[in-house]
């Protein structure tokens, strides 16, 4: 449960440092023992090592501390075989695939229940109604047009820091001093930069080179099945989407992660298979 | 009772000029009309009221009680532009009055009675100045302006007086004057709403949410009037209200909200800055007032203060100083104050010659003329605006002032049968009284759909989900043929001429349909002859398993979204 990567990088010594409570507690077991009252006290209905264990036990639940879920945000349940320890704050994450917007959709619809705010830059065409089917709460969303490209990099830049996720799908080629600028920035105040790459003839990943992606997922082999087929191809209606969701990049095993999935599902929740 | 023995809050006169955003654009006061910002109608000319468009309405709504209502948007430089000769010309009754908000000015009445011998006699003379500059006020055209009028109200308190110009007729002849140590009778019948806020201030006056929803409980408690909630003891309203309810207690009572103490900001705290060479233009100068505005606010509230009175002050390279107070209810936030400083650069600037200054800006100066201690806020552990929801808001309003108004927006619920008719995205207003965040969470909790369930009542006709996560704006043209390659078409029940089998999606190549649903036909409003809308939707899914929705619309197939 603990990241203790993300941990020791993003925090002090003196509160990693694995404290050692109650030393001045006294070790001496002697029934005319001259600790303090309390000590004494709780000597007489238990003895002193499980008073100390419990303490100890006590004061690793109340130290201050970070735990790896409040270094990342949560995900739904169905993305949770590919990304079991949700997405991690600081990190740039690219998006691919035909269901690629789908696929952002879902990543960040968990977050927004949880009150994190998601910008999306450049990306009008994102279907509103599609996330709310699969649980983004839309009054945590700001949707800012394609900014032309000289203030895309300062407009991006506003809201990392400010917002937990910003999502970009960027009409123009950022620069790479650009995109590297951002991942530092996102690095530094915490936010998740989600990339949405275009479709094939964008080769998104090797302009992400200088700030390549610290996670990439991908949506490939993507189906799409009809219920109540009928002759000719036609169905009643597109009921839900079969597709296999690769994760690769920092902290994933070789090959990446895959999980097959409902993207979306029948009710627009993506859902695991 | 409060504090009897308090010595009443000043005298001061209010001179408000009703319907501002509509004078300033140089509409008739006959014509129904009414200002729109952020889809609100913010201001009505009477003849539009008399039809019942009232404030606060929506576009669509205000329409359907006058369909013939002229639709204006909101230029708030240019209300602050006219504005300003109205408060210059004030400048030959007393050289301190200080603006409100376009529209809106005040001045303290102690010093000018002096002069004119009596409070009648300076309302008369208010009234005579303030017209007398309304009638120079040229419209857009340069045909002048015969719509503006005045209202005048003199009370003890700033919040009375307010209250007074509101209630008045026009000026002088209807000025309401009360009379001194008339204030507590004057506001007692009144109903406690009034006390949330004036509502003529642009974008709701920088009165905090908490007080209006602390004024909607008074109601609730059956306090209806001012007099009632001013008879409840200071000390159960303090105990049960805390700092907002006891603020709230004095307006009631007939005295000023804060407890006298307001104490001249020591000199250190006045910013300045100097231009070199020097502007003329009001965006470069405005830009630098951003950031004195920034630093002034840092400035306070390291001492803890905050500021409700600012005096922009600003020099020329021939020597003139022209300076100007700014006051608001709220205290004044750094976006609230860099507002200001445009407003008043800009009627200085770009204002009638006789007040425009000879020379470009080589000094600007933001005086804090009146601090108070700094409330804070504190942040809610739930609802309530978090840190995280004031970050959102302030990162969305430096936005706009990057990509300028309408550039960020927020989704609202409208409802529909096509997913993209189903949510409007509506320009995000940054609201300077530092609750952005909380405003945003207005806008969006109108968004009837807060799960993946349906909320409201069904739209019968609408496309089943799950729906498609790309939505264009922009439509491409498609051809869609059967297996023939005979065009599909649609007979008059909405039935598809034949299956379609080849897609051809722009000017790309044949595809072939592998999988297709449909057709699912809408007939919407066919009552009105204007606005009738005929259409068929089918979706497709092409042989490399991209599905997109087809919209059949006057003759021509479109891709009206990807399931992407």
């Amino acid at each position: 449960m603990f990241d203790t990567v993300g941990v020791s990088r993003s925090l002090p010594a003196h509160l990693l440092a694995e404290p050692e409570p109650f030393d001045d507690l006294s070790t001496d077991t002697g029934p005319s023992g001259d600790g303090p009252p309390s000590t004494r006290a709780l000597r007489s209905v238990a003895g002193p090592a499980t008073v100390r264990s419990s303490l100890a036990d006590m004061a690793r639940r109340i130290r201050p501390t970070v735990l790896a879920v409040e270094r990342s945000l949560p995900v739904v349940s169905a993305l949770e075989s590919v990304l079991p320890s949700g997405l991690r704050r600081g990190s740039t994450v690219g998006l691919s695939g035909v269901g690629a917007r789908s696929l952002a959709l879902a990543l960040v619809a968990r977050a927004t229940q949880e009150n994190s705010w998601v910008a999306v830059v450049g990306d009008g065409d994102l279907g509103l109604v599609a996330g709310v089917e699969a649980g983004v709460r839309p009054e945590r969303l700001l949707v800012v047009e394609a900014p032309d490209p000289e203030s895309w990099g300062s407009v991006v830049a506003t809201f990392v820091g400010a917002v937990d996720l910003v999502m970009v799908a960027p009409v123009h080629r950022p620069s790479e001093s650009e995109l590297r600028r951002l991942a530092a920035r996102c690095r530094e105040r915490g936010s998740i930069l989600l990339y949405l790459l275009r479709g094939a003839g964008f080769s998104g990943i090797g302009s992400l080179a200088a700030g390549r992606p610290d996670l990439s997922l991908s949506v490939v082999d993507a189906t799409w099945e009809g219920s109540e087929a009928g002759p000719a191809g036609q169905v009643a209606r597109l009921r839900c989407r079969r597709a296999e969701v690769v994760a690769e990049g920092r902290g994933m095993p070789p090959g990446g992660r895959r999980c097959e999935m409902l993207l979306p599902g029948p009710d627009g929740v993506p859902a695991c298979l | 009772m409060t504090g009897l023995s308090e010595i009443p809050p000043p005298r001061i006169l209010v001179v408000g000029c009703p319907d501002w955003p509509l004078v300033a654009l140089g509409v008739d006061p006959a014509e129904p009309a009414l200002v729109l910002s952020g889809g609100r109608v913010v201001a009505t000319t009477p003849a539009a009221r008399s039809f019942g468009v009232v404030r606060g309405q929506r576009r669509r709504d205000a329409q359907l009680a006058h369909p013939e209502v002229r639709v204006l948007e909101r230029d708030v430089t240019r209300e602050a532009r006219s504005f300003e000769a109205v408060a210059s010309a004030l400048g030959s009754v007393t050289p301190w009055v200080e603006a409100h908000h376009p529209g809106r000015c005040a001045f303290g009445v102690r010093g000018p009675v002096r002069l004119f011998g009596g409070e009648a006699e300076l309302v008369e003379r208010t009234a005579e100045v303030v017209h007398k500059a309304l009638v120079d006020l040229s419209g857009p055209d340069g045909r002048p302006n015969g719509g503006g009028t005045c209202r005048i109200g003199v009370a003890d308190g700033m919040f009375a007086a307010v209250l007074a110009a509101r209630m008045g007729g026009p000026a002088p002849r209807e000025a309401v004057v009360v009379p001194p140590g008339g204030t507590p009778a004057f506001l007692a019948p009144l109903p406690v709403g009034l006390l949330s806020g004036d509502g003529c201030s642009p974008e709701g006056g920088g009165i905090p949410v908490a007080r209006r929803n602390l004024v909607d409980v008074l109601g609730r408690l059956g306090l209806a009037t001012m007099g009632a909630f001013a008879a409840v003891p200071t000390a159960d309203v303090a105990g049960r209200f805390g700092a907002e309810g006891l603020a709230v207690h004095r307006l009631a009572a007939g005295l000023d909200d804060r407890p006298p103490g307001h104490r001249p900001a020591p000199p250190d705290l006045a910013v300045s800055t100097s231009f070199d060479p020097p502007v003329d233009r009001v965006d470069r100068a405005a830009f630098a007032a951003r950031m004195l505005a920034e630093s002034l606010h840092e400035g306070l509230s390291r001492r803890g203060m905050a500021c409700t009175r600012v005096l922009v002050e600003v020099e020329t390279g021939h020597g003139e100083r022209l300076s100007r107070a700014w006051r608001d209810e709220g205290a004044l936030g750094p976006a609230a104050v860099a507002d200001r400083v445009r407003w008043q650069l800009e009627g200085w600037l770009h204002g009638p010659p006789a007040i425009r200054p000879t020379a470009p800006v080589v000094l600007l100066a933001l005086v804090p003329d009146e601090v108070v201690p700094a409330t804070g806020q504190q942040l809610g552990f739930w609802g309530g605006a978090t840190a995280a929801d004031e970050q959102a808001g302030r990162a969305a309003a430096r936005v706009v002032g990057l990509l300028g108004p309408g550039a960020v927006r927020v989704p609202e619920w409208r409802g529909g049968r096509d997913p993209d008719d189903e949510f409007a995205l509506v320009p995000f207003i940054p609201v300077d009284d530092g609750s952005a965040g909380e405003r945003v969470k207005e806008r969006g909790a109108t968004s009837g759909r807060t799960g993946s369930v349906d909320e409201g009542p069904p739209w019968p006709g609408a496309l089943p989900g799950p729906s498609p996560a790309a939505v264009h704006a922009v439509p491409v043209f498609v051809a869609l043929r059967d297996a023939e390659g005979r065009p599909v078409v649609v007979d008059g029940r909405g039935n598809l001429s034949a299956p379609p089998h080849w897609l051809r999606v722009g000017g790309g190549r044949e595809e072939e349909v592998a999988v297709w649903a449909g057709p699912w036909p809408v007939d919407e409003r066919w009552w009105d002859p204007l606005r009738h809308r005929r259409r068929v939707r089918v979706q497709v899914v092409a042989e490399d398993g991209t599905a997109r929705l087809l919209v059949l619309d006057v003759g021509r197939w479109r891709v009206a979204a990807t399931y992407d």
